[in-house]
């Protein structure tokens, strides 16, 4: 059997590990983007400086070989779904027997006046990294337009380089639509703290080029501002790279729809990652996600089912994280920006309003929901299972401990979490279990 | 950069220059008032030739004073030889009556520290000031404005740094080609055999294929480690100043004997002594980690394991390495540096270090009791509890330098399988190496066979210091900073570390936990791991992390953009949670999805 999968990332790569953990498969995995997989993740600490390429890549270079995983530099033209046959650009085709579709995502262009101009450009892929670097000489001024987590990437990049940066935001507060109100504004503050020109509740107009066709200023729709800039920078989010199978029989949606195995309408062929879009997500879930952990799992998933042990593709128990400069993030459960009624919260923040911490739990069950992190870290095993097995929130705070993952002699805030809670309810609940590894093995080891 | 970070910058160069250019002032005379040489015979005859080749009272500079003077002792101890066969004085044997080499060893810097004059001799306090004191101002200038910046993860440029960002792989060949060589050279010119050299030669050659011909190996690949191209000039530069200091602290102090007059009162003020070389350089070692402490407290300011941990060693180098031996010496003590132990501190079971101790009252018997306890017992407990990182980057001077120096360089370790692979040897043949010479000095202490398997105890004992002591933990361990990370030492050398390790990696409740699914391997843990552990490798397999070289420094969970790691100490098992498949969430007796 010979899998040729599309895509080295980490949905590509993921598969192609597990095809061989399972099986004795010809892999072939193809990417026109890089020869080897390495972080998409860790494109800005390239231009950061904190890494350079060689560090990104997740395996060394022998390791495809050593798996017998032939990696394949070129770009696929397009694929003849009845003769299982896939067409380069170089002219040379390739057989499949099994198609996995990891093609990943592009950054969105919505129509603005001037988006293809010379120094506009998103940030996606070690192409597009090559493009910023090269702009970067002797630029006096970058425009930023989208504030999503590649958007406070990228000005965080930018402010590396002492470049000033101004940021235009849709939204009346920075990632509102995913984070609540108080961690929005803080991270908003930490922005402006940082010395970017956040714009909030404004909207790209045009973007102005000069002579030569290279961007020269942009426009603000709402205050008809110009603002002069070498390079702006389009991070309105990304949607699946999927341009060259529209008009084949494959399905294709915003995304290729796949069923819960991860199996497109045609027989052999999957897809997983950033591309793939499910047909019935899991309740609470959209259709794409395109997050480095799904494709992690989704890739693993659909190994699995290529190997004939049928398996259906679920995310568990949704959890992210990011950095926005010097403030992590991590969540865990449930958590919105607009909850009902019976989602309660717990909301404690420091007073240097850079860490903070919310817990959010049912009043009726008081069965916990959600954990959202800002500046701390939690264990994800903890919150997982008192997710899973609706944990009574009292339970949660007494043990509140165990879920603290921050590096020793880091201060411990549970009490004053306990404290919110008592003052709510009217209780005396004190702290049982302080941070600390050995009472997590023992609760973790316990079958539920 | 504000404006007193860059006077800060230039105080500091003025610092270095003074320094460097010191070693050439002032001159040295010999004459017949300062001679010091008491054995007669060498004494008339090396005054008899001096005055023949009209070198008597006549001041010239110390480098060419240290050549001439050293010819003059030759042509003295050939005098002799010849002499010797005809007219040998009664009672006197041959080996005392000619100038053997460690006797050569002792009468350069004897005369140098006679005959000198010169402004530094003169002024100690201001070339004092004008080194150590404006470096340390300067540094500080440049360091402490950095506490007003926003705290955090602070790595920006450093791999656009020509400082920091590493080494084309041609130079580092060459660098490592020059400093074989030039040990090679020092061992044919002043070590007495050749055995030593021809096989330093043969382990050099080996080690330089190795690392960089051998490229068959699947695991090769050389980019992992060096830049792309060979920019880091300063890098270099940097590197090539620290081998030099080695190189003269070592093997040739008479080279340097401004910089130890520059010290000499400090030295008596302290112990009542002269200043040796060695004074001079625990002075520095100690000013160089205190204020590169500083400096890794502004860059770790949101992080409070780094800031308690740059503490410690901060203390332990000041206190213990520093103060401590130097007043001990004050109170008719032994020199003796409590947190220094054996297999590091390799001359602890020497015959003159054992007669020391056993000598100097009940405190030299705590002394010899306080080490072999904590080599036995104290050790593998406390690293038991708590991991190696104890001592490594808590306690020791090794480390304590390697974290504060050494702080900017710590991305620069190789982090590929290849480069594992050989630690294990190399720290591990260093290991055994130090055991077997160790119980082969017992050996003769207590029965006084001085040489097995044709071996001599002595030789032994002078190439084990010499490689390893000097070249390996000196020479390389520091020099190689710009080019193979701050821990190259520790990582592939330290016998301690190595013994440490092996009680860490199979009797410890130390290990780096990972959270759950939350890398997203990234690298920045891979890649500022300064012993060159592939971190992410774990981080992204959900794995724990048990390593015999993991030191625990914390810099890897500090930088971790997603709060993966975690260094912890717990009773719980291991076994499982490091397992290669800990991550699998469809297992597959049930295909069901765990995760």
């Amino acid at each position: 059997m010979h899998v040729v999968i599309i895509g080295n990332g980490i949905s590509g790569s993921s598969a192609a590990r597990w095809l061989r953990k399972l099986g004795d498969a010809k892999i072939t995995m193809i990417s026109s983007e890089s020869e080897h997989f390495y972080s998409r993740t860790a494109l800005m600490y390239i231009y950061m400086g904190h890494m350079r390429y060689e560090d990104t890549k997740p395996y060394e270079n022998w390791f495809w070989d050593k798996n017998r995983i032939n990696i394949l530099k070129a770009q696929v033209d397009s694929v003849d779904f009845k003769s299982k046959k896939l067409a380069l650009s170089s002219g040379k085709s390739i057989n499949y027997d099994v198609l996995i579709f990891a093609l990943g995502s592009k950054w969105n262009k919505f129509g603005w006046p001037g988006q293809d101009l010379k120094g506009v450009g998103g940030m996606y892929s070690l192409q597009d990294l090559e493009k910023i670097e090269n702009y970067s000489k002797n630029l006096k001024k970058a425009v930023i337009v989208g504030g999503g987590l590649i958007g406070i990437e990228l000005a965080e990049m930018f402010h590396s380089r002492h470049i000033p940066v101004t940021f235009l935001v849709r939204e009346s507060s920075f990632w509102n639509l995913v984070l609540p109100k108080e961690e929005s504004e803080m991270i908003s503050k930490h922005i402006l703290d940082n010395g970017i020109d956040l714009k909030l509740d404004v909207n790209l107009e045009q973007i102005i080029g000069d002579d030569t066709g290279t961007v020269k200023e942009v426009i603000v729709k709402e205050t008809q501002e110009k603002i002069p800039c070498g390079f702006v920078g389009l991070t309105a989010g990304v949607s699946p790279n999927v341009a060259f199978l529209k008009d084949t029989d494959l399905h294709v949606e915003r995304g290729i729809v796949v069923n819960e195995f991860l199996e497109t309408n045609i027989k052999d062929v999957y897809a997983i990652g950033d591309c793939a879009q499910q047909k019935n997500p899991s309740p609470g879930r959209r259709p794409i996600e395109a997050i480095w952990y799904t494709g992690r799992m989704m890739g693993e998933t659909a190994a699995y089912n290529i190997m004939d042990k049928k398996v259906a593709y679920d995310p568990g128990i949704w959890f992210n994280s990011a950095k926005f400069f010097d403030i992590e993030y991590q969540v865990y459960g449930t958590v919105l920006t607009n909850p009902p009624e019976n989602h309660e919260q717990l909301f404690w923040v420091n007073k240097h309003n850079n860490k903070s911490i919310r817990i959010i739990y049912d009043n009726l069950t008081n069965e916990v929901i959600g954990f959202n992190l800002m500046g701390i870290r939690y264990r994800h095993e903890v919150c997982e299972k008192w997710l899973k097995e609706k944990t009574h929130i009292e339970t949660v705070l007494r043990n509140l401990g165990m879920a603290n993952f921050d590096p020793e002699f880091y201060k411990e805030y549970e009490q004053e979490i306990i404290n919110i809670y008592n003052h709510k309810s009217g209780k005396t609940i004190t702290l049982k279990t302080k941070r600390g590894l050995s009472k997590v093995l023992a609760f973790l080891s316990k079958k539920s | 950069m504000k404006i007193i970070q860059k006077i800060g910058l230039v105080l500091f160069c003025i610092a270095l220059l003074v320094f460097t250019a010191m070693l050439g002032l002032g001159t040295v005379e010999l004459n017949e008032s300062n001679f010091s040489v008491e054995d007669p015979y060498h004494r008339a005859e090396i005054l008899n030739v001096a005055k023949e080749e009209g070198f008597l009272n006549k001041p010239i500079s110390s480098i060419s004073f240290i050549s001439s003077y050293k010819n003059i002792i030759k042509k003295a101890s050939n005098n002799l030889a010849e002499k010797a066969k005809t007219s040998l004085p009664e009672g006197v044997q041959i080996w005392d009556y000619t100038i053997a080499d460690w006797r050569v060893k002792e009468y350069v810097p004897a005369a140098i520290k006679n005959g000198s004059a010169g402004p530094v001799k003169d002024n100690p306090f201001l070339f004092l000031f004008l080194t150590f004191g404006l470096a340390i101002i300067g540094g500080l200038m440049f360091i402490i404005p950095k506490f007003s910046e926003p705290e955090g993860i602070k790595n920006n440029g450093i791999y656009h740094n020509s400082l920091t960002r590493g080494i084309g792989f041609n130079t580092k060949l060459i660098y490592l080609l020059g400093t074989i060589i030039a040990v090679l050279i020092y061992g044919f010119f002043y070590m007495s055999d050749l055995f030593w050299p021809i096989a330093t030669l043969i382990l050099g050659l080996l080690i330089t294929y190795l690392v960089f011909y051998k490229q068959d190996s699947k695991d090769h690949n050389p980019q992992r480690t060096t830049a792309p191209i060979n920019t880091g000039m300063l890098g270099i530069i940097a590197g090539t100043y620290m081998l030099i200091f080695y190189v003269l602290l070592y093997w040739a102090p008479a080279y340097i004997h401004n910089w130890i007059t520059m010290v000499n009162p400090l030295s008596e003020f302290l112990s009542g002594g002269q200043a040796s070389q060695w004074f001079l350089y625990g002075l520095m070692y100690t000013c160089i980690v205190i204020v590169m402490g500083i400096r890794m407290m502004t860059k770790y300011q949101h992080n409070t394991y780094q800031k308690i941990r740059t503490a410690s060693v901060m203390f332990f180098q000041t206190a213990f390495a520093f103060l401590i031996p130097e007043i001990l010496v004050r109170l008719n003590q032994p020199w003796y540096d409590f947190k220094n132990f054996w297999p590091l501190d390799y001359d602890f079971f020497y015959a003159y270090n054992i007669d020391q101790l056993t000598s100097s009252g009940s405190l030299g018997l705590f002394m010899l009791i306080w080490g072999i306890i904590a080599i036995i017992i104290g050790i593998p407990l406390m690293t038991y509890f708590m991991g190696k990182r104890w001592y490594c980057s808590w306690v020791c001077g090794c480390g304590g330098l390697a974290e504060t120096l050494g702080d900017p360089w710590r991305q620069l370790s190789d982090k590929s399988m290849r480069a594992w692979k050989y630690e294990r040897y190399i720290i591990h043949g260093v290991l055994v190496f130090a055991i077997l010479m160790t119980l082969f000095v017992l050996y003769h202490y207590f029965t006084g066979t001085s040489s097995i398997l044709g071996l001599n105890v002595e030789s032994v004992k002078k190439w084990y210091g010499f490689f390893i002591g000097a070249g390996f933990s000196g020479v390389v361990g520091t020099g190689f900073y710009p080019l193979m990370g701050n821990r190259v030492w520790c990582r592939f050398g330290c016998p301690l570390a190595a013994y440490l390790g092996l009680v860490q990696r199979f009797k410890s409740r130390f290990r780096i936990t990972t959270n759950g699914g939350q890398c997203i391997s990234c690298g920045n843990c891979s890649t500022y791991c300064e012993m060159g552990i592939d971190v992410r490798s774990y981080a992204q397999k959900g794995q724990d992390i048990v390593r015999s070289s993991c030191v625990g420094c914390g810099v890897c969970s500090a930088v971790c953009p997603r709060g993966v790691l975690r260094l912890e100490n717990g009773s719980g098992d291991i076994t499982e949670r490091t397992d290669q498949l800990r991550t699998i969430h469809i297992t597959e007796d049930q295909v069901k999805i765990l995760n």
